[in-house]
């Protein structure tokens, strides 16, 4: 099951740049949460400190307090646990090219000293259907290899990778940008359905797509989190005369 | 910026006014044709009927492609829903103008007799509802489109009002029936004509402040920030 995401005062820099400003906000356990905003506005920053990515670039810092559950994630866990907990899906997609798609699967968990077949076989299976794949890939789970997948197919074998060493958050950082519509269609209907079971926070260009699949949704603007409410609100009424800007077109 | 879109959203908003002043001047010439009795008004009314018509229709068309091909959100959104919502409104202001000019042309076969209704007093009632309604859409003004909803009160007493005045007559002088029925049936067009205003209003109240206060007696104001 998914956890809660509380962030405080949370502060990002890149080099000498304030990339995040003093953010503050809950984001619910077992819900959709949605973060836009221009480019260069702090969204992908932000989701980066949320599995503690940001801190891989040696010129990167960020302060302030991060709590998954109750687990406060720069004080109580190493990045490596984090990540485990906390899983990725990027924009493009990116299996491991020379692997099988089993193996794209199981790599989290066979990194993680997982060498029982029986095991991996049930999570590359409960994964690949998680991921809505299963069908498509089941008779050529060792044969193919990731790379020789659609692009759409790639996003969900990535999906499935993520979510095969049971993590309870998994950020998505513009899943859909780089694919067709009935692809896209695909990994939103994923989303809602893994809703249920993790904490997903997704970042996209797209406002229909925020409108479709998130309960809640951010606005980012220069480093500072302008508005966070109920999407409905946001893309009806928003509070913040630099949202309603924003969302109507009239400046990004 | 979206300049297309917004270009779009200008010409949406340029369309229903010129759809909102042929909308007012039916309901002017029909009430001028009651007052005059002069039919040359109702054939005016008669006449540019069509034309409301074609535009409801070409208004419509344009929300729909906005919808459809600009995915509007917000303050867009709203504007769009209500001009679809103000443009029905409209064209039934123009419905209303036509059944009076159809009673007042039915009244011409019968004696012109004085009747105890103030059927102009009414109609300017009405219409300054119109008037307001379409003036707090063009100035986007949430405070006087709530204005306008407490008229309606005034022009359902007028026309319950008339509708007493009018029976009563119908009772006492069985001969004016004809005249008193087709007086009746104006009032309550006019009052009708009210509802719509009131319809605009509280559109305009939803495009500005995005709360929907049909169907409430009381309007809140916006809260201070």
């Amino acid at each position: 099951m998914g956890v809660g995401i509380q962030v405080e005062n949370l502060n990002a820099w890149y080099g000498h740049t304030h990339t995040l400003q003093d953010i503050n906000l809950h984001i619910p356990a077992n819900h959709a949460t949605a973060l836009i905003g221009p480019s260069g506005c702090g969204k992908s920053t932000f989701v980066r400190c949320l599995n503690r990515m940001h801190e891989t670039n040696p010129i990167a810092r960020a302060t302030g307090v991060v709590k998954m559950g109750e687990i406060d994630i720069y004080k109580d866990a190493s990045p490596v646990e984090i990540r485990r907990r906390v899983g990725m899906v990027f924009q493009r997609p990116n299996p491991f090219p020379t692997m099988s798609i089993y193996d794209n699967v199981a790599s989290g968990l066979k990194l993680n000293g997982f060498r029982n077949r029986r095991v991996l076989d049930e999570v590359v299976e409960r994964s690949l259907k998680q991921s809505a794949l299963w069908d498509e890939v089941k008779n050529d789970l060792r044969k193919k290899s990731g790379a020789s997948l659609s692009g759409g197919q790639q996003q969900r074998l990535c999906i499935a990778r993520a979510l095969a060493v049971d993590p309870e958050v998994l950020l998505m950082d513009e899943p859909a940008s780089a694919l067709d519509p009935v692809s896209t269609s695909k990994i939103e209907d994923l989303i809602f359905q893994l809703k249920s079971q993790y904490t997903i926070v997704i970042v996209t260009h797209n406002m229909q797509q925020a409108a479709r699949v998130a309960e809640n949704t951010g606005f980012f603007l220069n480093g500072r989190m302008v508005e966070f409410d109920s999407t409905h609100k946001i893309f009806t009424n928003p509070s913040d005369k630099r949202t309603e800007d924003y969302i109507t077109g009239r400046f990004g | 910026m979206r300049i297309k879109f917004h270009q779009s959203l200008d010409e949406l908003k340029e369309k229903l006014l010129v759809m909102a002043g042929m909308a007012e001047q039916a309901i002017q010439r029909a009430i001028e044709a009651y007052r005059t009795r002069d039919l040359s008004f109702c054939d005016l009314v008669l006449h540019s009927e069509p034309s409301i018509n074609h535009l409801e229709r070409e208004i419509d068309q344009l929300a729909l492609d906005l919808l459809a091909m600009e995915q509007p959100m917000a303050i867009d959104l709203r504007f769009i829903l209500s001009v679809i919502r103000i443009n029905a409104d409209l064209e039934r202001v123009g419905d209303q103008a036509v059944n009076i000019a159809v009673r007042v042309r039915e009244m011409q076969a019968f004696p012109n007799v004085d009747l105890p209704v103030d059927i102009p007093k009414l109609a300017a009632l009405a219409a300054a509802m119109v008037r307001k309604a379409l003036q707090s859409f063009i100035e986007a003004d949430d405070v006087m489109a709530a204005s306008v909803l407490t008229m309606d009160d005034q022009v359902d007493e007028m026309n319950q009002s008339a509708f007493y005045s009018l029976s009563t007559l119908i009772k006492e002088k069985p001969e004016m029936t004809p005249q008193a029925l087709n007086a009746i049936i104006i009032a309550r067009n006019l009052e009708r004509v009210g509802d719509h205003a009131t319809n605009i209003a509280e559109d305009v109240i939803f495009w500005v402040r995005g709360a929907d206060v049909r169907h409430y007696h009381q309007v809140r104001e916006p809260e201070a920030s």
